[in-house]
């Protein structure tokens, strides 16, 4: 082994080579997906792509089965803790022998368990656009782009240092900017597209600076190691960070803000959410896939990953609980009263996000208290599973339709009966009824912050009243209401590919709340007990199926009683209806405020000062050119002029001068 | 009446010169050109002569040069009166305003 390629193998040898190759495969067979379908794609694949990268990502998926089977089993834990091991780690770039980035792979319970999410709900993503995208023109590209999307998120959850995280952050942030904008000839999508980027861009510059930050005095790029520094009060890095302070906050504190300001722009947080409904122009499943189940959650990793070092700054996870709780219940109220569906969905997804992310922000480091970070890891498995599956319930209602608007919809349940079953049991899952998989989370998250907050925990209650309306409007205006009139040929529900991912997703969606999380993901790696409260449950569900009554009512049969009540709550109906300006609001500041007096005094500096020098030098240039061209002629009597005064000049100079 | 001295000469041989150059500057056709610069040549052998008689009257430097200068004189009208022949041939002027194209 050279020394540039020096792969440490921690732990057991046993496990040495093999199972880094198999976890090396993980994200690589995507890569390959991606470059061979975007190389050679269109020419010779045109017709197998999609079979071609579901076979590679099945592969990948198995494979993280394996691991994560390997890892929660076999060899994870020591002395009933699960480990974090580095399996693999090189030196990637060495600046100085103290200063380098390396590459490698972290596996701990959280990116273990985010492997499984992300390869699962990315095959199942890639089934089922099988037929949802046939006959499309870009096809090919299409999946070399759903490759690169897994590639990267794969590489960003299991990165070892922060550094390689932020590269695959990036990089996650490219692929859903191409699949955003992947319908590029509808302008509305091009612009969603660049909102997207921008937006996320514009946040991971503090996740930079966060970066720099906690690496200047961790002095290490790596998670182990910075964690372990920054963790431990009577290091000195420890002393250094606390102890240097700008504008009166710790440096470590705003280190963790501007690290969560990047992970709540990923996560389109308040008031960062802008780019998440306009994301929607891309195609619906990959809405499953990138901003539903696995890139938004991106930023709860990051705090997840980050969350020993969190958890020593108050002040940080404080910020965190508060943006979480304000962006549940904002996202909650505007998904009340939007008309397109993904756009519901959208909302609701931020909603959970915010859900997690206070969940974070009301945990403690270890032990009982470390409930929240269990729960948030919970939620965000099994909101994967029944947001991916709404999602794509979602895209076959749509593909059954062909609008995104409930007004088009109603009476469904008869046409898409298979969708119908698997959306209602996403809804209720999402609703937190007993006994599918969002009940359980849930609960466990009400739970959290009932033990930390109060009013964090009487705004998360209402807002999951909340949820189980908008979810169950959702529903009753698809499949109930008024009834469907079917116009030009009748198609099914689009066969067995896309049935299968319904199918199975809604089996995990019902299901997985009866997996012991708390034994395999907690904060410090011991087994959580999770306790359960009968009398604590009885306020959320009661909430909930008061949500689902409210919206039967209302919607089940056509009635003019979602009017009225829009109607005699005019002005705040209005004002949840234009997502409380929050649009116009940035409207205002980046155009009437940042463009005016940034953006055009830039710009005249660009064109007269910039431009000016620039073209300057080439009209000097010019003028000078245009001048001597006059001394060619070609007139012999020119010539003579010239070699004359030359000649009186020298006589002169050697008469007078230098005598 | 005064002999002619040094200065008169010079001053002859410079007023030749000026005219020389000034119709070498200011004539269009090439023939009047060249014999303006025979105009300069032969001021300079005034020059020649004039220095040899009154400043070294024993040696005869200045009578060689001008002979020298004669010469080459000759053999430079031949040339320059081939080229203004060949000018002539290829553009059927001796105009030198017409040989600015020569540049090229």
């Amino acid at each position: 082994m050279n020394e540039f390629l020096q792969i440490q193998l921690l732990g057991i040898f046993s496990l040495g080579m093999n199972l880094g190759w198999a976890l090396v495969m993980i994200p690589l067979l995507p890569l390959l997906g991606f470059l061979l379908l975007g190389l050679f794609g269109k020419k010779f694949l045109k017709q197998s792509a999609g079979i071609f990268a579901t076979l590679l990502l099945a592969a990948s998926a198995f494979l993280s089965l394996h691991t994560a089977y390997g890892y929660f089993f076999k060899y994870g834990k020591s002395e009933g803790i699960y480990q974090k091991i580095v399996p693999i780690q090189f030196t990637w770039l060495q600046f100085s022998p103290g200063v380098s980035i390396d590459l490698g792979i972290l596996l701990d319970p959280i990116s273990v368990m985010m492997l499984v999410v992300v390869t699962f709900i990315s095959l199942m993503v890639h089934v089922y656009s099988l037929a949802y995208m046939k006959g499309e023109e870009r096809f090919p590209t299409y999946y070399s782009f759903l490759g690169l999307f897994t590639f990267s998120m794969l590489g960003l959850v299991m990165s070892s240092n922060i550094f390689q995280l932020y590269i695959f952050w990036e990089l996650v942030g490219v692929s859903s900017f191409l699949l955003i904008g992947y319908y590029y000839d509808r302008p509305s999508a091009v612009a969603a597209c660049k909102k997207a980027f921008i937006i996320t861009r514009f946040a991971d510059l503090g996740f930079l600076i966060g970066i720099l930050i906690l690496s200047f005095y961790g002095g290490t790029l790596d998670f182990n190691t910075l964690i372990e520094k920054l963790t431990s009060t009577d290091s000195t890095e420890f002393k250094t960070i606390v102890s240097a302070s700008f504008m009166g906050i710790s440096a470590l504190t705003w280190a963790l803000v501007l690290v969560f300001i990047g992970g709540a722009g990923k996560s389109a947080l308040f008031p960062l959410h802008v780019w998440l409904p306009d994301a929607m122009e891309g195609p619906t499943p990959v809405s499953a896939l990138i901003h539903a189940a696995t890139m938004v959650v991106a930023g709860v990793f990051l705090v997840a990953r980050l969350f020993p070092v969190f958890s020593m700054s108050e002040v940080a996870l404080m910020v965190v609980s508060i943006i979480g709780i304000i962006s549940a219940l904002f996202a909650a109220l505007i998904a009340c009263t939007q008309t397109d569906i993904k756009r519901v969905l959208a909302y609701s997804t931020m909603s959970q996000i915010g859900f997690m992310m206070f969940s974070l922000g009301v945990s403690g480091q270890g032990g009982e208290s470390g409930l929240g970070f269990t729960a948030a890891m919970f939620h965000l498995f099994t909101h994967a599973l029944f947001k991916a599956l709404l999602f794509l319930g979602a895209g076959s209602v749509i593909h059954f339709i062909h609008s995104n608007e409930m007004k088009d919809m109603g009476g469904l349940r008869k046409h898409l009966p298979i969708t119908h079953i698997t959306f209602l049991i996403a809804c209720l899952a999402i609703s937190g009824v007993p006994p599918f998989a969002g009940f359980f989370s849930k609960e466990e998250i009400l739970l959290a912050a009932y033990h930390h907050n109060a009013t964090i925990y009487w705004i998360a209650l209402a807002t999951s009243g909340l949820t189980s309306f908008y979810m169950f409007r959702l529903y009753f205006s698809i499949f109930w209401n008024k009834e469907h009139i079917a116009h030009g040929e009748a198609h099914g529900e689009g066969g067995f590919v896309m049935m299968l991912p319904l199918i199975v997703l809604s089996v995990g969606a019902a299901a997985a709340g009866f997996i012991p999380f708390g034994e395999y993901v907690s904060a410090d790696g011991k087994a959580l007990e999770s306790v359960f409260h009968l009398q604590f449950s009885i306020a959320p569900v009661a909430l909930g199926l008061a949500g689902i009554f409210t919206a039967m009512w209302m919607y089940k049969k056509q009635n003019n009683r979602p009017d009225t009540i829009a109607h005699s709550m005019n002005s705040f109906y209005k004002l949840a209806y234009h997502k409380f300006y929050v649009d116009e609001l940035y409207l205002f500041v980046t155009k009437k405020i940042l463009f005016n007096l940034i953006g055009k005094p830039a710009a005249w500096f660009d064109k007269n000062v910039v431009n000016g020098l620039v073209n300057g030098t080439g009209n000097f240039t010019l003028f000078i050119s245009e001048k001597a061209k006059g001394f060619q002629s070609g007139k012999v009597q020119q010539y003579a002029i010239y070699f004359l005064a030359g000649m009186i000049g020298l006589a002169v100079l050697f008469i007078y001068i230098w005598k | 009446m005064m002999e002619p001295g040094l200065y008169h000469v010079l001053f002859i041989s410079t007023a030749l010169f000026f005219i020389g150059v000034f119709g070498f500057l200011t004539r269009r056709n090439l023939i009047t050109m060249l014999m303006s610069i025979e105009l300069v040549l032969n001021s300079v052998n005034i020059n020649f002569i004039a220095f040899n008689k009154y400043v070294w009257p024993n040696q005869l430097d200045g009578l060689f040069f001008s002979i020298f200068v004669i010469a080459i004189a000759a053999a430079e009208a031949a040339v320059a009166i081939a080229i203004i022949i060949n000018l002539y041939r290829s553009h059927q002027s001796i105009d030198v305003e017409n040989a600015e194209d020569l540049k090229f």
